[in-house]
């Protein structure tokens, strides 16, 4: 099996995998980074989003091997430790997650959103979340969160 | 209110996992050893296996073991959990339900062959050396047809037929329509659904040959309910030898209720192989194996004085059960469906009539709402198209015809007994909020626009607190519905909570906490919520049904009283007073009118370092267990209000406001409940706008992944209004109802109202779910055609 | 999944050297992986072409935009030259799929797939853009030749999608709600006195050119001339998502937005 190098919330990983190993297969069980989730077959429920070189993509839709020489994110690196990220705080915040599963790629596409777009409508926030489906929220908290998260974080960034 | 007690928007504490990516869904468990099982499944809805040859499969690498249905044909089915006796006396037909597939196949997904190996890839690749013939034989789909007779799903039901039931005065409504002044009639479709938990169904199973124990990891709303049916009905394991653990669970809004054939097998294969196996669905699997939800056809009629009073109800439904009759299938289209016919009105009579058909498709089981939806929506449509029939404001037809507060408790002509409500209320509040007065102008700007806009209003009634358990015994149901709850209060004051009931989405590590911490005193950080492990919980019925704080909840309040007791007696002995001079209040044990007192913690620290104790009297330690048989059922009721905007061109339809004003008795937590109401409001929109389960004739289900089921998505759905009203429960400590379904109850109707108010002027006074574009613009086009040529 | 070897290549020449009856190529992937998830394929190699420098860049030329065949969705939807030049082709390109789809997929993958319900090949043939090769180049009109069909060979490679640019153009569509691929999605463009009209998602044979709305566009460049246009639901594709009728009927709907957008700028 040839090797991947790659770097993961930070950190540099070196592992072999077989070609056909999907990026979401490598983080959850090579890994062990199960905070992403596989809720779908057909690349459209966006439970598995991770960015890879700052951008989201679907982890169910991508090699390992495309990811080799990248840097991938994933829920588990948005906030070290006990922290939470201001998206993730948000979420907290405006009660945007029941189940919790869809959560981690709903943060995550959010969490890009809001850096290519820091202050977007309603509109703009539910036409961006049309990759990941919630079953529990009605997207309504989601919406709400995401809103709470772009105004604190322009607040902070405008005081800095 | 305290900050953290009931009535506090008391964020959830269970977020910060799911948060961080550190929670732990059944799929995140990976057992040392563990093998994989893939399950082939079957391609056609009907037929007869005439050729399965494993051979090839069992010795291609990797495989541990393949398995047939007639390895376990000598092994119990998956049982039914509801007995539905019919017209005279006769019992339901209750087909087996393999584990897997014998000698016949009967819907799309039906499982085969279970391969077991190393790695899930390698039984794929074995499972597809399996040669697998099967004799097609003609799906049964339809089931006006099925019911025709022909071909059958099960010998034992050569119509197709399950059961036919009926519930209610035929005499009483036959007289009521023969003097009625107006008759409205209604043929509808209560279209199919595919409930998509977004973590799909998956199941560990492990066996311990040191302790003869078997463990299930299983994504189950109700881990008691599946060791029971599992151990008792299938496997023959006792429950002292079978631990079920339901972890993070990712949504089940029913789906996850029932007890599934894969769950009996990973258990069953573990102690074959001596290996844990372990099975995840794909989603293509779970959208044929998953359990559907609604599929009723009804033909509905309503008598009304030349007022405008109901006189009298009378429904035909035909309830779709799939292939086998799941867990609790037969209930849903009778007990949770007839009996709530009466909805909010005091129609004096009512008739309903239902027969439930076998067909080739997956088995149909409750899905959130679960045969309220169903009524809700034929009695909220015939009355808006009743009130357009007759000239009359559809709310106000609802208005004159609502049971009066003064009426509680309330007789329902169709079994049940309100114990309390003010439909009034909560219909001027979504009256009010959704500026129902001011709709003429916004009509007329919307066409001065170039769109259609129309507004429907549904106000919903359903039975949550499910069930009292003599009750349902009665009706058919093989088990209880009461609730447990053990409270263990630690040497140093922190408290554990064990209960039956399962949050999966639902948030009772919070919820549950602020009763805690109303009752003790304590801080949430005190608190412990443990949930979905047979082996710490001593028993439960599980969530669903809106019932885990009506039920669950008051178990809860009960074993918590019984602690403040036991606790005031300690209390007594250590301040040496009359234990009937004991206050309990804020944590706080004091003797009547004086400075004397005890905290709840020092009282927990005597009870398990008892020194100084009345040891001949109170046992040491503080901990106690209730279990909760409900009353009655809880009647969460409100009025939904939807206003939407037609584009003629495309047919599009866009709801521009909605509004939910609910009744749920008191409330623990608002944000949670907010929560759950946003929730149930899309899946309520997704059924009238964009779901739907579509069979072609050979049965084979064509919306069978996210590319063709249309699931709704964050642009598919406004923000809403939500408010309450209160009136609250009458027989349950906590004065609760439940509001885990309302959304999805009363939603659909409120659309479709909406959409036929709209459509109006083109002659539509019915459309069936899911009010897609193309049906909007051929109702538009149907009616504009002849118009123009005139 | 079936196993594969897999190849990342820095050339077109190493391309060519790995290139067999039992490759596939792999470029955005959002297609060929759900397919190969799904054991519908099993190619003996994937051959990533992520890497293959000649595949790359955007390039503004006079009268044309040269768009490598790599070329992301998300890049075309943001590119600076893309927006001057043809901002319909950039609006489409932000249309597509969602957010994560754009990240991945690439206009080469899309248009030598040929999904029906796909954006790019309306565009392609309302423009009348080139498809360049490793072998030659197709003219769109002769490119698209049925459904997930194309004029390419095996072993044939797209790298570049030349695009003439037009003095007006617009694209307009009705999305199908679950998959969100284009039910009806019509693209519009006026070059001179010629206007042409592609469309995507309605056809049975895939993405065709719309004779009767370009007649009726060229004598009359408004919404309402498209919008009186009446066209067969014969030829159109019907499924559980909008029949053949109704496709037709949204065809001259969707191309009257797509002219009123194209005259507002």
């Amino acid at each position: 099996m040839p090797d991947i190098s790659l770097e993961v919330n930070g950190k540099q990983v070196t592992e072999a995998v077989a070609p056909n190993t999907l990026l979401v297969d490598f983080l959850r069980a090579q890994l062990g980074l199960t905070g992403t989730h596989v809720g779908c077959d057909t690349s459209q429920c966006g439970a598995c989003v991770v960015h890879m070189n700052g951008k989201s993509v679907k982890a169910c839709t991508v090699f390992a091997m495309q990811a080799d020489g990248t840097e991938v994110q994933t829920i588990e690196g948005l906030a070290p430790g006990a922290e939470l990220h201001p998206v993730q705080a948000a979420f907290k915040e405006a009660h945007g997650l029941q189940c919790g599963f869809c959560t981690p790629g709903m943060v995550m596409s959010a969490v890009d959103l809001l850096k290519t777009n820091p202050n977007p409508t309603e509109a703009e926030i539910r036409s961006w979340l049309k990759g990941n489906i919630c079953r529990c929220t009605g997207y309504h908290n989601i919406v709400k969160a995401i809103q709470i998260a772009a105004n604190n974080m322009s607040q902070k960034a405008a005081a800095e | 209110m305290s900050e953290s007690g009931i009535g506090a928007a008391v964020k959830r504490r269970e977020d910060f996992r799911f948060l961080k990516g550190i929670g732990t869904y059944t799929d995140d468990i990976n057992q040392p050893g563990q093998a994989y099982v893939y399950f082939l499944r079957s391609p056609l809805a009907h037929g007869t296996l005439s050729a399965l040859d494993t051979a090839a499969a069992k010795a291609s690498p990797g495989v541990l073991a393949v398995y047939t249905g007639d390895d376990m044909a000598e092994m119990a089915g998956l049982p039914c959990g509801w007995l539905v006796t019919g017209k005279d006396e006769k019992p339901m037909v209750e087909p087996k339900h393999p584990i897997l597939a014998h000698k016949k196949v009967r819907h799309v997904g039906d499982p085969v062959v279970a391969v077991i190996a190393e790695t899930l890839e390698q039984a794929k690749d074995a499972a597809e050396k399996i040669d697998l013939a099967i004799d097609e034989l003609p799906a049964v789909v339809d089931m006006r047809k099925a019911l025709a007779g022909g071909v059958s799903v099960h010998d034992e039901a050569p119509d197709n037929m399950c059961f036919d039931w009926e519930l209610g005065d035929k005499a009483a409504v036959d007289a009521a329509f023969a003097s009625a002044h107006h008759v409205t009639k209604l043929d509808l479709v209560n279209n199919r659904l595919i409930p998509n938990a977004m973590e799909p169904r998956a199941a560990i199973g492990a066996y311990d040959l040191a302790t003869e124990e078997h463990t299930l990891y299983t994504t189950s709303q109700n881990p008691h309910v599946i060791r029971l049916l599992m151990g008792a009905f299938v496997l023959g394991i006792p429950e002292h030898k079978l631990r079920v653990v339901a972890p993070d669970v990712g949504g089940g809004f029913g789906s996850k209720i029932y007890h599934y054939a894969e769950e009996a097998f990973v258990t069953w294969a573990s102690k074959q192989v001596g290996r844990p196996v372990k099975w995840v669905a794909e989603r293509t699997e779970s959208f044929t194996t998953d359990a559907h939800g609604r599929d009723h056809i009804s033909h509905v009629e309503m008598a009304f004085d030349a007022n405008g009073k109901a006189l009298a109800l009378k429904v035909d439904t035909m309830a779709n059960m799939g292939a086998y009759l799941s867990t609790f299938a037969p209930c849903i289209p009778t007990w949770l469906h007839g009996t709530l016919l009466a909805g909010q009105y005091a129609t004096p009579a009512i008739h309903c009539n239902v027969k439930a058909v076998f067909t080739t498709t997956t088995p149909v089981d409750a899905y959130r709402g679960a045969g309220r939806p169903e009524a809700t929506f034929l009695l909220e449509r015939i009355m808006s198209k009743a009130a357009a029939e007759m000239g009359m404001d559809q709310a106000e037809l609802r208005r004159q015809n609502f049971i009066q507060p003064d009426q509680f408790p309330y007789q329902t002509p169709v079994a049940v007994v309100y114990d309390t409500g003010d439909y009034e209320a909560s219909l001027n509040k979504a009256l009010e909020l959704a500026s129902y007065a001011g709709f003429a102008d916004r009509k007329a700007a919307a066409k001065s626009r170039g769109k259609l806009r129309g507004i429907g209003v549904a106000s919903y009634i359903e039975a949550c607190g499910i069930a009292p358990s003599s009750l349902v015994g009665s009706l058919g149901a093989r088990a209880g519905l009461y609730e447990a709850a053990t409270v263990r209060v630690n040497p140093t004051g922190s408290v554990s909570v064990y209960t039956g009931s399962h949050s999966h989405g639902q948030g009772h590590d919070t919820t549950f906490a602020q009763v805690v911490a109303d009752k003790l005193g304590l801080p949430l950080e005190q608190i412990d919520i443990v949930h979905g492990d047979t082996a710490k919980v001593p028993f439960g019925m599980g969530t669903y049904g809106s019932r885990s704080l009506a039920v669950g909840g008051t178990a809860l309040v009960n074993a918590l009283n019984k602690v403040i007791d036991k606790g005031r007696r300690i209390a007594a002995h250590l301040l040496e007073a009359a234990e009937g001079d004991i206050e309990f209040a804020d944590g706080t044990y004091t003797v009547k009118g004086t400075d004397k007192q005890k905290t709840f913690g020092e009282v927990a620290l005597t009870a398990y370092v008892p020194h100084q104790y009345p040891i001949e009297e109170i046992e040491p330690g503080l901990e106690e267990t209730a279990f909760y048989d409900p009353k009655n059922f809880t009647y969460p009721a409100g009025t939904y209000i939807c206003e939407v905007e037609i584009d003629p061109t495309t047919g599009q339809t866009e709801i521009v406001q909605f509004v939910a004003a609910d009744d749920f008795g008191n409330i623990v937590n608002p944000m949670i409940v907010e929560g759950q109401v946003h929730g149930g409001l899309v899946q309520g929109i997704g059924q009238a706008m964009l779901e739907h389960a579509v069979y072609d004739d050979g049965g084979q289900l064509l919306t069978g992944s996210y590319m063709d089921y249309c699931m709704p998505r964050a642009d598919d759905v406004p923000s809403f209004q939500v408010a309450t009203t209160c009136t609250p429960c009458t027989h349950n400590p906590l004065g609760v109802k439940g509001c885990g379904e309302a959304g999805a109850i009363g939603a659909p109707p409120a659309v479709i109202n909406a959409v036929c108010d709209a459509l109006a002027e083109y002659g539509v006074d019915h459309m069936d779910m899911p009010a897609t574009p193309e049906k909007v613009w051929r109702a538009i086009n149907n009616a504009a055609t002849p118009m123009a040529a005139e | 999944m079936y196993n594969f070897e897999y190849a990342k290549p820095h050339s077109l020449h190493d391309v060519a050297a790995l290139t067999n009856d039992d490759s596939v190529f792999l470029a955005g992937g959002q297609t060929i992986i759900p397919t190969l998830k799904q054991r519908l394929a099993s190619p003996g190699s994937v051959i990533d072409l992520a890497n293959v420098p000649e595949l790359r860049g955007l390039h503004l030329q006079e009268g044309a935009l040269g768009i490598g065949a790599m070329t992301r969705h998300v890049d075309v939807e943001q590119s600076a030259d893309v927006q001057k030049a043809i901002p319909a082709l950039a609006e489409l390109a932000k249309g597509i799929g969602d957010p994560q789809v754009r990240h991945r997929g690439t206009i080469g993958g899309s248009v030598a797939n040929h999904d029906p319900a796909a954006d790019y090949p309306a565009a392609l043939l309302a423009l009348g853009a080139v498809i360049m090769t490793n072998k030659r180049q197709h003219a769109a009109d002769d490119f698209f030749t049925g459904i997930f069909s194309t004029a390419l060979e095996p072993g044939e490679l797209i790298t570049s999608i030349g695009l003439p640019i037009p003095d007006q153009a617009a694209y307009a569509k009705l999305e199908q709600r679950a998959s969100r691929y284009a039910l009806v999605g019509v693209f519009v463009a006026k070059s001179g006195s010629d206007v042409r009209v592609g469309v995507s998602g309605a056809g049975a044979d895939g993405a065709f050119r719309c004779t009767e709305l370009e007649h009726a566009l060229t004598a009359n460049f408004t919404p309402d001339a498209a919008k009186a246009v009446k066209l067969s639901a014969g030829g159109m594709l019907g499924d559980l998502h909008g029949s053949a009728e109704y496709r037709a009927a949204m065809i001259p709907v969707m191309a009257s937005r797509a002219v009123a957008t194209a005259l507002s700028r």
